[in-house]
Parts: C-alpha cells; structure tokens; sequence
C-alpha cells in the first residue's frame, strides 16, 4: 500500500455540547482524489479547518507524513504542506493579482523577513508567478487589483494560489461555487491536472455530482461529524446509508 | 541610483513630485533660505517630526496596527541621549551610546508588549500600549532622581553642535555650531527615511501589507503573523526612538512634555491621516504641513486679523489666540476632501 500523505485519527471537536466533527478517521494516499460529501452541516467545512489548523482539535490527531502537526499553528502546516482554497473567497482585496500570487511564492522561498532588498528586484518571483496565472487563465489581469474581479475570476486566483503553494495536501472547498458554465472548467481541468501529478493528494468539498462522478476516485460521507460511508463512488453512491440517510433524492437522480 | 534610494517608491504623481522635491530642497537649504533662529528650529522640528511619523506609518498604515505608546518610544530614546549626556559627560560617544540603548530598550519593551498583546485582537494591543505609556509617563515625572522629573534635563553635548562653534560665514549666513546640528539631524533623519522607505517597499513590507488586508490568509499562506507583527511593533518602536535621540540633540533639553505627552501621540496620529496613511510619503506632507501650521499659523492668523480690522465678527474669528480652533477646521476639512489622505488623493488623480 502507497503511504498516508494525511491521516486523521480520532479527530473530534466541541463546541460546547456540540460534537461538530466526531471522531473522524481517516488516511489519504498520493495520487487519490478524495471527494467529501453530506448535507449541510455535517462537518465537511469544520473537518477542513481541523485539518489545517483554523480549530484545534478537542481530541485525536492529524498526521502530515507520518508527522502528527495537531497542534501545530496554520502557517507552519501550510509550510509542511497543506494547502488549502477557501469556500468564501478570502484574498487580498486591495493588492493586484500579481501581487496575490507572489507573496505565496515569496513565502514558500522563506523570504518574507527580508526587510532591506526591494521586493521589485526579486524578478525571479514574478516569473514564477505569472508562470502560474497563466495557467488558470488570469495572466491579462495580473495587474488588476483583485477586489475588483469578477466572482469567477476570484475563484481562478484562488486556485492559482494553492497551485502557487505547491503543497503535498490540496484542499478545495466547492472550488467551483458560483462559477458561470465557461468558467468552471478551466478551474476542474486543473484539478485533473494536478490529480496526474501521482506524488499529492486531493481533497475536494463539493456538492455537485457531475464533479464529484468525473474526478472523485473515492467519496468519503459525513453525518453529523462522523464518518459515514467511505469507499470508491459506485459502492457509496448506491450504499444505503447513503440514500436513505440523506443524500437522499439528489443522488437518487443521478 | 535614485531609483534604489527610493527603493523603487516613486511618487507617481507629478504635484506630488514637486511638493516632495520642494520640501526636500527647503529642508536641506533651510539655514540658507530662511536664515534665524526660528524657522530653523521649524525645519529641525520638521525633519525628525517626518522620520517619527513614518515610524508611526509603518504600524498603522502599513501593518494594520494601532498603537499609543509611539511617543514613549520617542522619548526613550531622547531620555536615551540625555542620561548618557549627564553621565558619561559631554562627547559624540555620549550621543551614540545613548541613541543606541535608546533604541535597543524601545525594541524590547516593544517586543514585551508585542508578544504579550499582539497574540490577542488587535484593540488589546491598543489598550496595552496606552496603559504602558501613561505608566511610562508617570514613572519619568515621577523618579526626578534619575529624569529630573517634570523639569526635565539639561545637558552639555559637544561643543562643535552649539552655536557657541563659530566657523565664519557662508552666502553671508554665519556658520555656527548651531548649523552644523542642523545638517547632522537633516542627513540623519534622511538616512532613516529612506530605510524606512526601504522596508515598506521590502519582501517584509509586502508580507505586512497582506497582514493588513487579510491576517487570516497571510496566515494560510504560511506566513506567521504574530512574528511579522512584532517585527513591525520593534522596528517601528526603535526608529522612533532614533527620533527622540535626534531631537535630545537638537535641544539638548529633555522633558516629559516636550518628548511624552499625549499630545505628540495626537500630533502624530493627525500627521499620518493628514498626510495619507501606507504612504511613506504621507509622513512628509503630513509632518511638514502640521509643524508648519502648529509654528506659523498665528502669525499668519496675527497678520489678517490686523488686515480685516474694520469688518465686524473677522477679526475676532482670526485672532491668534483662536489658532488652534482654525487647526481643528483644517483637520476635520482635510479629512473630509482627503480621507485616503493628501498622498492618496495626489496619487488617485493621475
């Protein structure tokens, strides 16, 4: 068996009397597209942030290559390589597309305590970065400040960021919300891309099926924060549990 | 060259250009200029009031973080030279000695209340740093032994940065002590200037200004943002101090109001959104205009009050004493057509 890029253990969290994410676990082979589904609520979006560190765990681990990073702060998992594309857009309004980019670069390159060079003369980021933009399509715009893209776009530049991370864990959160029919492929066309780098592990949140049936290798299930249903589509799209539970008609249609 | 000097910073507006080139040559030829003793003491008190400003500038503006303790750091590194003065005796090692620790005493209590407060929301570190400044406040007026209490220092500094020094004249301007002070504080609080300048526009500068949009995803691009933070609280902290140092040699006189009071912080606090906050060149503009104001608006004040003399009401309205009522119409006025400040109204126009 190919080893865990990510494993979770136990992992629980509280809030207050409430179990929002139940003992979870759960381990991630390199080269897996993993798609986690369930309703609203269920703790798709809180098992993220448990993962990457937004919440710290009421119990349980989570392992980054073999290393247990549970308590570890957010941007040193992020340096370990977890790289996470949030569900809201959450970018830097006021700075440039460009700009957007380069920091993940200039962050990833350890240069952020960098406090007597110009940052225009490190040349060698730019490059990198527009390398990127265009490969999700926003290189005409690099100039552009991001608050004022349209909500496809921001979604683009989010993309383009976590591929900027280069991390050994992506994390997408509905990477295709509110997207137009154009658009949309553009960003799941990367996401295929990436799959076929064999060395990573991709974690998808998302509702759509039609996604979900052309890129999912396994669909994991979450009910009310706890594992549910784990397998390979076909076997957890017709497992009962699945529909009756609550998938219910959606995935009765399909 | 120039391009490096100003680390690429360029003003991109063509007023803006000229008003930064204006008060450049101003400054650098003020003994020339405007010979006498006051408005050399304006053009002193302009110079450092531009390095402590951008100081400030690069917390608030360029971090995102709020703070009241900037004129402690100020002062400590004025008390820095004026203890160091008093006890090593008169000397230039005095004056380095002093601006040294000065600086380096600023960065650690700054780092102090960085990491005890910056972990938190940003309101905490706000209300820390007012509480470690009064208490700072007290403590100097307080121990009279150590500071001279509400009277301050006076102390001796090498006597070729006095007017006593006289070294003949120039373009009929005598060339005294005096000056040669004012060039050393000129160069210095340039130099700092452009290291400011320098920082701001620096892989670190960037990393700050992606903290200010949005810490939450500086964080998630691995970025640790309470480091950068302190960084920028230190930093920040011992250039201020550099100020104070700068202007203890200037007067060779420190005191709890001259370099403490709650009224430079609020000098400063005007200065910046005058000038336009996350500018560097905010700081310039806002300093100069508001030490230019603070200095000459009542004699201006003085001047059309005498020339309106005959109408009814104008010229009650325009007597110095109302000055500072006219600052404060300024102030709100300025705020009012410039909200993103002079700086960035000049900069959106072109």
């Amino acid at each position: 068996m190919t080893q865990m890029l990510l494993e979770t253990d136990g992992l629980t969290v509280r809030f207050g009397g409430h179990v929002a994410v139940d003992a979870v676990s759960c381990g991630f082979r390199a080269g897996e597209l993993t798609a986690i589904v369930g309703p609203n609520g269920a703790g798709k979006t809180t098992y993220f942030n448990l993962i990457s560190g937004q919440i710290t765990a009421s119990e349980g681990t989570v392992r980054l290559m073999g290393e247990d990073v549970t308590r570890d702060p957010v941007a040193s998992r992020c340096r370990k390589g977890l790289g996470r594309a949030f569900q809201l857009t959450n970018l830097f309004p006021n700075l440039t597309v460009l700009e957007n980019v380069r920091l993940v670069i200039q962050a990833r390159r350890r240069m952020g305590f960098n406090l007597f060079s110009m940052a225009s003369s490190h040349t060698e980021l730019t490059v990198a970065a527009m390398a990127i933009l265009e490969r999700v399509r926003l290189h005409p715009l690099s100039e552009q400040k991001v608050g004022g893209l349209s909500h496809g776009n921001q979604r683009k530049l989010e993309v383009a960021i976590l591929i900027a991370l280069d991390p050994v864990v992506y994390m997408f959160d509905e990477p295709t919300a509110g997207m137009s029919v154009d658009e949309a492929p553009v960003v799941l066309d990367l996401i295929a891309e990436l799959k076929a780098e064999k060395d990573r592990t991709i974690l998808l949140v998302e509702h759509k099926m039609d996604v979900i049936r052309s890129l999912a290798d396994r669909i994991i299930v979450l009910h009310n924060g706890a594992l549910a249903a784990d397998g390979d589509p076909a076997t957890v799209m017709a497992s009962d549990v699945v529909q009756e539970a609550y998938m219910g008609r959606d995935l009765a249609d399909v | 060259m120039l391009t490096n000097l100003i680390s690429g910073d360029r003003p991109r507006s063509l007023i803006l250009t000229g008003l930064l080139l204006a008060i450049l040559l101003g400054l650098a030829l003020a003994p020339f200029l405007f010979p006498g003793v006051r408005s050399l003491e304006t053009a002193a008190r302009i110079c450092i009031f531009i390095v402590l400003v951008a100081s400030y500038d690069l917390l608030l503006g360029y971090s995102g973080i709020v703070s009241f303790a900037h004129t402690m750091f100020f002062g400590l590194g004025a008390y820095g030279v004026a203890l160091a003065s008093t006890h090593m005796g008169r000397g230039y090692d005095a004056l380095v000695v002093g601006a040294v620790l000065g600086a380096i005493a600023s960065a650690l209590l700054a780092l102090l209340i960085g990491l005890f407060s910056l972990r938190v929301r940003a309101i905490f570190f706000a209300m820390i740093t007012l509480a470690v400044a009064s208490a700072v406040a007290v403590l100097v007026s307080q121990l009279s032994g150590l500071t001279g209490g509400e009277d301050g220092l006076n102390y001796s500094i090498p006597r070729e940065l006095t007017p006593a020094f006289k070294l003949g004249s120039l373009f009929g301007v005598s060339i005294t002590g005096k000056i040669l002070n004012y060039y050393l504080v000129f160069f210095a609080s340039l130099a700092l200037f452009l290291v400011l300048l320098r920082v701001v526009n620096s892989p670190f500068g960037r990393v700050l200004q992606a903290i200010r949009e949005n810490d939450f995803r500086a964080e998630a691009i691995g970025y640790r943002v309470v480091f950068y933070r302190t960084l920028a609280t230190c930093l920040s902290a011992a250039m201020a101090a550099l100020a104070g140092s700068l202007f203890a040699i200037w007067l060779r006189y420190v005191g709890p109001d001259t370099t403490l009071s709650f009224e430079i912080m609020l000098d400063i606090l005007l200065m910046v959104v005058i000038g336009g906050m996350g500018t560097m060149y905010g700081a310039v503009i806002g300093a100069t205009i508001f030490v230019l104001a603070q200095n000459y608006l009542q004699n201006l004040m003085g001047v059309a009050s005498g020339a309106t003399e005959g109408l009814p009401l104008v010229p009650q309205l325009l007597d110095p004493d109302r000055w500072l009522l006219w600052l404060g119409v300024l102030f709100i006025l300025s705020v009012y057509f410039f909200p993103t400040g002079i700086v960035g109204r000049l900069r959106s126009e072109d």
